[in-house]
């Protein structure tokens, strides 16, 4: 392995590993300070018993989604260093308002938050977690900023050997940036919701404090079923976005290897890359394809093999994780909907609590799969058209890369199932009294 | 001139991270030599428990703006100072943790293995720290095309051990300052007497370190250019003699802010020697990055300038009322709260 590969590896366990603990810091802020404000506005103390305990996993987790964030800082200058210098002047930038914007506020309030349960009012208090959830989702907007623009590069042109700024507005508003950003913290809060409800579900079946975990699924599966709900509305003009940005990576997603009009889609489908072909395609929706990609059942859509072959994302990852992401998103609705339904009597549900349970993991593995499809299909560009990821690497010897994959491996394996371990500790131990 | 302006800020985001993210490195590597029992431990983290975390994010934005100001400086650096700065990352990761962890199962041996986790994770950024920027201060080997010619070693050179040595001195009376402010009792005095021990072996040091730096490094070429730079290192120097004046006289804020005014303007002191360079090179002065072929393009510098004027102000005023508003005395009573750590 080389120094790329390795480097490329590297990133993507540094990325991944952050990405099991973002999305619920994003949505379990939101949801803490949800029952926070409930408990400010009805007085009513077990949703302040609620803020708490649902708080005490959010720090639990939060704890590993900072620390692993900074990691990712780090790599673009030690691992992908001529990136940096290539695109600094943009990417750089984005980072550092990130930081200077919401990661100074996340983390000042954060320490507030804790230490000041009996120091201020209420609504005071209350404030301080909101600052907290605005904060962290702030936070997302300027690194979604920042991936949309290596995903759909806009506002610059090519000077002094670089890519230069010129036009700010655009790169903050660029749709690619904005639909990558909704659908990103959409898929959080459907992680949040899920989170809560399976841990409601652990307690419920086993009828403890049952009053108090249905007010908190009642808030979380209704967070759960808006999210989910908008979530394929936005990722369809996601989906429709990426048809016109990045065509190869749509290709890959579909494995749709011939450019053709009125393209159908077909809902059992195995990708052959080394035959340029699909070895199974059956059960097609006609015109379905051109119809989601281009808003029209007749329109063409590119194929794969109109681009060559160094220009072509790896077919097989990113069609599975796109197919996967998506069936799993479907299934959220379902689950959430039922949730919703029998909200009410939910306590008697054993099976849907079980199945609460078992849920909690689907939208991590979603989640993941999104950032596999977003990162792999963008392949083998780092920024899509403007600079390869082979051409962005750092010049650094292979142990160099080497020990420091093997350091994060062992440490991020060893701090994940502390974690994991504290998070169902902590979770099934249920709220104090 | 913006150039120059973004090398002020850049410099600054550096000296206020220090002296900020100073005491708490420093406290966190006393931990065992100043605890006695569970209670001073106890006592210790919740005395940097709010602001840690504040305090950090002065780092993730001196990098962010050194990738947004200085781009190729940024891509240098991080590549050359590779092994470093990741050592440097494994150890603010485990050091973060350990606030949140330690707590959470009741076993001596969890807290211990905790405890030590503090202790790594918070001398080893301060000793890197220091290394790494006493490396560019006399120049890092880097040639024509930005390229490090050394590895991990090359920076474990005689000076560049001297500036870590004096990083972790700084940090450490800056630190016992704090608990000594921060407690009271036998810990607060256990706090004091330490930074009263370990004052006397900081001047010390840093008296051989500022001869050291007119030997191995041309910072001082500044100062003789432009006279009126002596202000910097003579606040230090004074703030550094201040320091002792009020651990002698037990007046621990005053002793506090003063260690803070020493780690803000040695830094000044480091900073402005470089101008204009970012990173010397020790191979060739003219492969270094400087200003000038170092920077970001006019906007984005003015972009970036615009979002800093308002934002670092408003940053710095809403951690300064988290520091006034929390900065009492963590006591025996203070660690029966719920959320404690």
């Amino acid at each position: 392995m080389d120094v790329l590969m390795l480097s490329r590896l590297q990133f993507a366990v540094a990325t991944m590993f952050h990405f099991l603990f973002v999305p619920l810091t994003l949505g379990l802020s939101i949801l803490t300070a949800i029952y926070e404000t409930m408990y400010v506005k009805t007085g009513d103390e077990d949703y302040k018993r609620a803020a708490k305990f649902w708080g005490k996993l959010f720090l639990i987790n939060f704890a590993l989604g900072v620390v692993t964030g900074i990691t990712l800082e780090f790599q673009f200058g030690t691992n992908w260093s001529s990136y940096s210098k290539y695109v600094g002047d943009i990417f750089g930038s984005l980072l550092a308002i990130e930081a200077t914007l919401a990661f100074y506020l996340e983390s000042t309030f954060i320490g507030v938050w804790i230490f000041t349960w009996n120091k201020v009012k209420p609504k005071t208090h209350a404030l301080f977690i909101w600052l907290v959830a605005i904060a962290s989702n702030i936070s997302a907007l300027w690194i979604l900023i920042a991936n949309g623009w290596m995903q759909h590069p806009v506002g610059y042109t090519m000077r002094n050997g670089r890519a230069e700024l010129v036009d700010f507005w655009a790169v903050i508003t660029n749709k690619f940036a904005v639909l990558e950003f909704m659908h990103t913290v959409s898929g959080a809060y459907i992680l949040a919701g899920f989170f809560v409800m399976g841990v409601c579900g652990y307690h419920l079946l086993r009828k403890n404090e049952v009053q108090f975990f249905k007010k908190s699924f009642n808030v979380a599966v209704t967070f759960a079923l808006v999210f989910a709900l908008f979530e394929a509305f936005n990722g369809h003009l996601h989906g429709a976005e990426v048809a016109e940005t990045q065509p190869a990576k749509l290709a890959a997603m579909e494995s749709h290897w011939e450019t053709a009009s009125s393209v159908p889609m077909y809902l059992l489908q195995i990708p052959d890359p080394a035959n340029e072909r699909n070895s199974v395609q059956a059960i097609p929706i006609p015109g379905m394809l051109s119809m989601l990609a281009h808003h029209d059942p007749s329109a063409t859509v590119k194929g794969l093999k109109d681009f060559p072959a160094s220009e072509r994302p790896p077919v097989t990852l990113t069609f599975w994780s796109f197919r996967l992401m998506v069936g799993l998103g479907f299934l959220f609705i379902l689950i959430a909907g039922l949730g919703w339904l029998k909200r009410n009597d939910i306590e008697n549900q054993a099976g849907l609590l079980k199945l609460f349970i078992y849920a909690i993991p689907l939208p991590y593995l979603a989640l993941e799969l999104g950032w596999a499809v977003a990162e792999v299909g963008r392949q083998p560009w780092i920024v899509y058209g403007l600079m390869k990821t082979a051409d962005a690497v750092s010049i650094l010897d292979v142990s160099q890369v080497a020990i420091s994959l093997t350091a994060f491996v062992v440490f991020y394996s060893i701090l994940g199932l502390i974690d994991f371990y504290l998070l169902s500790k902590y979770a099934r131990k249920g709220p104090v009294h | 001139m913006l150039e120059t302006i973004w090398f002020i800020l850049w410099g600054v985001l550096w000296a206020v991270y220090f002296m900020l993210d100073g005491f708490d490195l420093g406290l966190g590597t006393l931990l065992p030599v100043l605890s006695k029992n569970e209670t001073d431990r106890r006592i210790i983290y919740n005395s940097m428990g709010p602001f840690w975390d504040g305090n950090e994010v002065w780092l993730i934005t001196a990098g962010g703006a050194t990738f947004a100001a200085f781009p190729v400086a940024y891509a240098v650096m991080f590549n050359g100072l590779y092994s470093a700065l990741l050592l440097l990352l494994f150890a603010l990761i485990i050091r973060g943790v350990c606030f949140e962890f330690r707590n959470k199962i009741d076993s001596d041996g969890w807290r211990g293995l905790w405890d030590a986790a503090m202790v790594i994770g918070s001398f080893l950024p301060a000793l890197l720290l220091g290394v790494a920027f006493a490396n560019i201060f006399e120049g890092l080997p880097i040639d024509q095309d930005g390229v490090f010619q050394g590895g991990l070693f090359t920076l474990l050179n005689p000076y560049g051990l001297a500036g870590g040595v004096l990083f972790v001195l700084l940090f450490l009376v800056h630190g016992s300052l704090w608990l000594a402010l921060k407690s009271e009792g036998a810990l607060q005095q256990r706090a004091g007497a330490m930074a009263k021990k370990l004052w006397p072996v900081l001047l010390v040091v840093a008296v051989l370190f500022l001869a050291f730096t007119l030997v191995a490094t041309d910072l001082f070429n500044n100062y003789f250019k432009m006279p009126v730079l002596w202000i910097l290192p003579l606040i230090a120097v004074l703030a550094l003699l201040g320091t002792f004046v009020f651990i002698r006289q037990a007046a621990w804020l005053k002793a506090w802010l003063s260690s803070a005014v020493t780690i803000l303007f040695v830094t000044f002191f480091g900073v402005a020697g470089l101008f204009p360079r970012l990173l010397p090179s020790s191979l060739n002065p003219a492969y270094s990055i400087t200003i000038q072929n170092g920077a970001a393009s006019q906007l984005t510098l003015k972009i970036m300038l615009v979002v800093a004027l308002i934002m670092v102000p408003i940053v710095i005023a809403y951690q300064l009322w988290v520091y006034l508003f929390l900065g009492n005395k963590v006591t025996e009573k203070d660690l029966a709260y719920e959320e404690a750590y």
